[in-house]
């Protein structure tokens, strides 16, 4: 069945086209040129192109089809989301090896941006544990790929952005935890360097790393910050129960566009770096709060206004040393654009999806409204980028220019060899891919 | 308790299912496609924690005659069934029903008298093991004819004076019947549609209707708020019905 709806990103780009909705997506995949999960990608990446407004939403196919307790290898349908997948198997304490920051995510989701979390130090990328894949090809064939069968089109897939085939059906590794809870860090850090230090000496000690950062100060304390470390918590130290899904607070409305202006987002980023005590914070949380706090608030997007807001997250390679680091945010600061959240993780090695985004060094995250000077300001940004050896994540994107990608990618050739012999004419695309790739409108 | 669910691989159905099977129940579907159900099976024993195994037999609407031997099948799984789940049936747009009559034929033929025929052999079956619940999904559209659903609302209105004939008779003997009375719920059957205000989700029909079984009413309606909406159409003057188009 199909609906007429607005398709957009979590950013509110989009259009207005047919979501075609099913349990069974081997018979409503054919022909369509995307699929989208939870609509949580911020950008274009889950938006159908101009001439051929049809989405597939694989929502309804949420189906386990096996679980092995001893393995714990587990085969899925891709519309199955996370947060179905933590309330089933939280209690058991099995998890997902590589989790993002929101649980509203489905699994064709997580492999089509092979997503990484706070632990991609150790664990890397989701795609590191995915085993094998349904697809239905641009062709239409419905196959199965692995690392051994077609590893081709299995790699292309992992972070290919939905653009080499429609994931019908995902298997991937679940890990055996020894509790429900996790034990956490958090430490208030006066500046970047130190920030940066810390980050690096939490990582070779701890399985999960991350840190916010006030992007709006400058001078001495830029980069001034919270740095969260945790592990999951021993069943020595965890309750014996196992944590209780919390009462989500909603956005009811919109919010008008000066509620996010540079004020309102200054005096929100001081609040949150004072009213951490300057003392090392100590304790056990759920994981819910932990990984997910922005899901504690449903349709945190509206805060944005109806124009919206586009994230942009790019990793700056460690070979350019703390350094490219503080270039990026000089110019974030110099550009007054005002983020809600910044957000920096150190990323480990860079995974084996032939588009995946991480590679090792510093991931900047932050949010960024959208306003006339917004697309100036991601060139300015992507420029800096492509000077320091960097690249940005797809998942996040909205703005980018096609020359600007080209060169952050020397990747993108061997990618796109694999995804023409799949789909010779570039059937299966997105607004992302038209955008970028040149693929027909 | 032991259910049997017919239309589990799908919407409302599925969502009953899941929550038996987490719940501890023992579930057991019938449909119409094998692979589908198997695959249905795999999800809920995963869901209930591999402790019980799920089974299936064929059952399909259209057939008539394949409704005895698959209750039959359910019996001799479970040993003793405490509760048949009837969620499956056809929805069609109203436009659609009256430009096709050949669809027509097979909806009122699915959705009355071959959902009547599975009664009566489920009826017989609780009966002769003491009792039971016979649960059958009718709709809010059953309640009174509006303009964009008066051939699916007939189907469901007749299949409830069905279900409410059958309490009246079988009651003292012990069979419990409950017609359900779904508002507007998402899922994939009325993924084509603007959902109305009050539309409900799955996951909180399977809530009150699971609750049902264990304390079975004649009626209820779900997600309870329908029950104030059809209350409030069923009092609107003939006048007022002739010139809405809801």
């Amino acid at each position: 069945m199909t609906r007429s709806t607005r398709i957009v990103g979590w950013g509110g780009i989009g259009t207005e086209g047919e979501e075609r909705l099913s349990e069974d997506l081997v018979r409503i995949s054919e022909g369509v040129p995307i699929a989208r999960g939870l609509g949580r990608s911020y950008g274009d990446s889950a938006v159908p192109p101009p001439s051929q407004p049809v989405i597939l939403g694989t929502t309804l196919a949420d189906r386990i089809l096996s679980f092995d307790e001893s393995s714990g290898v587990l085969r899925a349908e891709s519309g199955l989301s996370l947060y179905e997948l933590n309330r089933i198997f939280l209690p058991r304490r099995f998890f997902v090896p590589v989790t993002p920051g929101t649980q509203f995510v489905t699994l064709g989701g997580m492999v089509a941006s092979d997503v990484h979390g706070k632990n991609h130090h150790v664990e890397g990328c989701f795609g590191e544990h995915v085993l094998s894949l349904k697809m239905r090809t641009g062709t239409g064939e419905v196959i199965e790929c692995s690392k051994d069968v077609h590893a081709d089109l299995f790699y292309a897939t992992i972070g290919g952005m939905g653009l080499t085939g429609h994931i019908l059906e995902v298997s991937f590794q679940m890990r055996k935890i020894p509790s429900c809870w996790i034990y956490q860090e958090t430490e208030r850090v006066a500046d970047l360097d130190t920030l940066l230090d810390a980050l690096g000496q939490a990582a070779e000690k701890w399985p999960m790393t991350v840190a916010w950062i006030d992007c709006l100060h400058e001078g001495r304390h830029m980069g001034r910050g919270i740095l969260y470390r945790g592990r999951w918590a021993t069943e020595q130290e965890a309750p014996a129960y196992a944590p209780k899904p919390k009462i989500r607070l909603r956005v009811p409305f919109q919010l008008p566009s000066w509620a996010m202006g540079k004020q309102s987002v200054r005096l929100f980023n001081s609040a949150l770096y004072h009213q951490h005590i300057p003392r090392v914070r100590k304790g056990i949380v759920s994981p819910e709060e932990f990984f997910y706090p922005l899901d504690a608030i449903r349709d945190w997007n509206r805060i944005y206004g109806k124009q919206g807001f586009t994230q942009h997250q790019a990793v700056l390679p460690a070979s350019k040393g703390r350094a490219a680091v503080r270039r990026f945010l000089e110019l974030l600061t110099s550009l007054g654009g005002a983020s809600f959240l910044c957000v920096l993780k150190d990323c480990g090695a860079q995974g084996s999806g032939m588009l995946s985004f991480p590679m090792p060094g510093t991931s900047i995250a932050m949010d960024l409204a959208l306003r006339a000077h917004t697309q100036t300001h991601i060139d300015r940004l992507n420029e800096l980028v492509i000077r320091e050896g960097g690249r940005i994540y797809l998942t996040k994107d909205a703005l980018t220019r096609p020359e600007h990608f080209a060169q952050m990618e020397p990747r993108l050739s061997a990618w796109q060899k694999v995804r023409d012999k799949w789909d010779p004419t570039h059937r299966v695309r997105s607004a992302q891919s038209v955008r970028l790739f040149g693929d027909k409108p | 308790m032991n259910v049997v669910i017919l239309g589990a691989t799908k919407g409302m159905g599925r969502a009953l299912a899941r929550l038996c099977a987490e719940s501890g129940d023992r579930v057991f579907l019938l449909g119409r496609d094998a692979e589908d159900l198997r695959r249905s099976c795999a999800d809920l024993i995963v869901r209930s924690g591999q402790h019980q195994p799920v089974e299936f037999a064929l059952c399909d609407l259209e057939q008539s005659a394949s409704f005895e031997p698959a209750i039959a099948q359910a019996k001799q799984a479970l040993g003793h069934i405490d509760a048949i789940v009837v969620t499956a049936g056809q929805f069609a747009t109203q436009d659609d029903l009256e430009s096709d009559s050949a669809l027509l034929e097979r909806l009122l033929r699915v959705n009355f008298v071959n959902t009547v025929l599975l009664c009566e052999a489920a009826r017989k079956l609780l009966l002769a093991q003491g009792g039971g619940t016979l649960c059958v999904f009718g709709s809010v559209a059953g309640d009174r004819a509006r303009k964009p659903v008066i051939l699916y609302g007939a189907s469901k209105a007749g299949l409830a004076a069905y279900l409410n004939g059958l309490d009246h008779k079988y009651y003292a003997s012990g069979l419990r019947v409950i017609c359900v009375r779904p508002g507007f719920v998402k899922t994939g059957m009325t993924a084509g549609l603007r959902p109305p205000p009050f539309a409900g989700e799955p996951e909180q029909v399977a809530r009150d209707v699971r609750a049902a079984l264990r304390s079975p009413r004649p009626v209820i309606y779900t997600p309870l708020v329908w029950e104030l909406v059809m209350s409030a159409i069923s009092v609107l003057p003939r006048a007022v019905m002739r010139r809405i188009n809801f």
